[in-house]
């Protein structure tokens, strides 16, 4: 029987521990990737806080150690563009608009939200960005983005969409009816796989019999690079190379970025899965950090001062802090809403 | 005035809004074939080309999640599913997603997507090529559900759907593809304007239908009024959101109700039409009790015999109205 390709030493959680390696990378880019990494992760723990102390009753999926994904392939993407999202997306949001308050606001079901106070951490919405929405049922967004895909690639233009999904959604019949109605009808669509190699409770290995994703691409003649995800200048090399491809092709890629998430499928606490007690190796994939890797690069190679990032995240906590104030003083959806809202003409 | 036949007149609204609109395309199972979806998209591809009008994958899924995704970026895509069976495999994008994209994103956004479900029975098909699922759909928030009665709204109807903001599911009969009406040029209507029509008057018992159970209705009514009985016929061409207002008028009228439903009993539209009728009029409105003629709750069967006691007929409908005008007449001694 033919052997099935590996993740290999990307799924090794010894393995890429040390500082990422930024020869040759652009630092203003760099420097801007620290700091929407740290924003997005002092949103996120900002909201573990709240829900802790139960601020916050809406259910949220932190992705706190998957945040370089997003940021890195976010710098290749234009407003024109369509992105979506599913359940575990604040840094797909936050990494397209650093709207920190839509997102708080959203969370806490406020009427000035980013989908108006309707949606929850699981919906948000930012159309003047292009983020057309995220939806927490699992591989949903895949088609819809491949048909966003067919509409770009009616206009005629170079936009392209943009689906994040994860390795669980791999699992579901229409991430492989996407990938074949992409192939075929040549649509200029980006699937961005965040293998995290955990649905909500089970390891990969409990669920597929190998643990990379990208074998499904090759199966549909897409394009594709499997890509350590918590490294960011790797994140972005790929992303322009996927994504410049797209828009001149208008055909799709595939990207399998490798990364593993701190935080426990929902909720708060990162000790527990959905009631599953977490792996052994938890401590050691932290060491994987997206952040201090690449924060620690940045020190040794001089390229920025200890002073400078605690700098950088003081104004972080202020901007948190602000919004989030902001955010508790909003206002609510009137009882209308859950009326008017159901179609656009009553 | 022309001379048309429903599966024309859906043709006819494809035609017009291929013309008029360039943000409309058509996706769905074997529209470069006719064998699947009879006369009703004859020659279109040829007429605006194969980029307009997909023949697509095996993937009911997929294709109609699609045309929801390119609804949302400036699109008016119909979906043709050529039996509404095989759309059970789309059931996310329509339920969980197209139908609530509008409200769950505060209203800044919305689907214009059309699904257009195709039932198709009859000829021992069996179980899984001959349901009427719509009831299913109309019990959906923020899905608007059409199924044309008539030629003329097969196409009028088809047009409305496609230039609404939300997303509906238009279902269409193959049972009526040779039902004829005579229709004006095509034009654009609202289809939030659009609701339950009384299409035949009459005093003594209403009776009330959507797509081919309005024909049979229509039919049993016309067969009446020879007899002597007087039959008012409402189509109610759209059932979500369900207009109650005119049959809720009608049946204070005629003091008799009877609903026509090509569906099953449980949880059905029959049974959705009389207790929303019923809660809008004082008790004792009625002088007979209100029926329901629909399907039996089993799954459609194969076997010719079966077949022939399963599918609603004019003479159920028949007994059902004797029995109620005859109750009627007890009442009134």
């Amino acid at each position: 029987m033919k052997q099935l390709k590996e993740l290999g030493i990307l799924g090794d959680p010894q393995a890429f521990h040390e500082a990422i390696s930024i020869e040759g990378a652009d630092v203003a880019f760099l420097k801007s990737a620290l700091y929407d990494i740290s924003l997005i992760r002092a949103c996120e723990y900002h909201l573990r806080d709240g829900m802790y102390n139960k601020t916050i009753t809406c259910p949220c999926h932190l992705c706190v150690g998957q945040e370089a994904i997003a940021v890195g392939i976010s710098k290749f993407l234009q407003k024109t563009d369509r992105v979506f999202g599913a359940h575990r997306s604040h840094a797909h949001f936050l990494a397209i608009n650093r709207d920190v308050y839509g997102l708080f606001a959203e969370v806490l079901g406020k009427v000035t939200g980013a989908s108006k106070g309707m949606g929850g951490s699981m919906h948000l919405f930012d159309g003047d960005n292009g983020f057309k929405g995220s939806v927490p049922i699992v591989g949903a967004t895949i088609p819809i983005a491949t048909g966003a895909g067919l509409a770009a690639k009616m206009d005629g233009g170079d936009d392209i969409a943009v689906t994040y999904f994860g390795d669980a959604a791999c699992e579901e019949g229409p991430f492989h009816e996407s990938l074949n109605l992409a192939a075929n009808m040549k649509l200029p669509v980006l699937y961005v796989c965040e293998n995290n190699l955990a649905s909500s409770h089970m390891h990969i290995s409990l669920r597929q019999p190998t643990d990379t994703m990208a074998r499904f691409a090759e199966a549909h003649t897409i394009n594709n690079l499997v890509v350590e995800g918590n490294n960011v200048v790797e994140v972005a090399n790929a992303a322009k190379q996927a994504i410049d491809y797209i828009r001149e092709t208008r055909k799709p890629f595939f990207l399998e970025m490798v990364t593993y998430r701190w935080s426990g499928h929902v909720g708060p606490t990162e000790d527990s899965d959905v009631g599953v007690k977490r792996a052994a190796t938890h401590v050691v994939w932290k060491n994987r950090d997206p952040l201090r890797r690449l924060s620690e690069a940045l020190l040794n190679s001089g390229q920025i001062t200890q002073l400078e990032i605690d700098e950088m995240n003081n104004s972080i906590k202020k901007i948190v802090d602000e919004n989030w104030e902001k955010a508790l003083a909003a206002p609510f959806p009137e009882d209308h809403a859950l009326l008017d809202l159901v179609y656009t003409k009553n | 005035m022309q001379k048309i036949t429903y599966a024309d007149g859906i043709r006819m609204g494809f035609e017009y809004l291929l013309e008029n609109h360039k943000e409309v395309f058509v996706i769905g199972q074997g529209l470069w074939s006719p064998w699947y979806v009879g006369s009703s998209m004859r020659d279109l591809d040829k007429k605006f080309g194969r980029e307009r009008v997909i023949d697509s994958p095996v993937s009911e899924f997929a294709v109609t999640a699609s045309a929801l995704g390119a609804s949302l970026c400036g699109y008016r895509p119909v979906v043709v599913h050529p039996r509404i069976d095989f759309m059970v495999f789309a059931m996310d994008p329509i339920v969980n997603q197209a139908a609530k994209w509008r409200h769950m994103f505060g209203g800044q956004t919305s689907a214009p997507v059309t699904f257009r479900a195709i039932i198709n029975r009859g000829g021992e098909q069996g179980a899984q090529h001959s349901q009427s699922l719509h009831s299913w759909f109309a019990h959906i928030p923020g899905l608007r559900v059409v199924m044309p009665g008539t030629a003329a709204d097969a196409r009028d109807l088809l047009i409305a759907s496609v230039l609404c903001d939300d997303p509906v599911m238009y279902i269409d009969d193959r049972w009526s593809y040779d039902m004829e009406d005579t229709v004006a040029k095509a034009k654009p209507v609202t289809l939030e304007d659009i609701g339950p029509l009384v299409r035949k008057e009459g005093t003594d018992i209403t009776l009330v239908g959507a797509g081919f159970s309005y024909r049979l209705a229509r039919e049993v009514a016309d067969e009446y009024e020879a007899e002597g009985i007087s039959c008012e016929v409402i189509d109610l061409r759209v059932i979500n959101p369900l207009k109650y207002d005119t049959i809720v008028a009608s049946v204070n009228k005629t003091k008799n109700l009877c609903v026509v439903d090509g569906g099953w009993k449980t949880c059905g539209l029959g049974g959705e039409i009389i207790a929303g009728v019923m809660e809008k009029l004082p008790v004792g409105s009625l002088a007979s009790a209100p029926k329901r003629v629909t399907l039996t709750d089993a799954p459609a069967p194969t076997s010719a015999p079966l077949e022939k006691i399963y599918y609603t007929t004019k003479k159920e409908i028949r007994e059902a109205i004797n029995t109620q005008l005859q109750s009627h007449k007890e009442t009134i001694k």
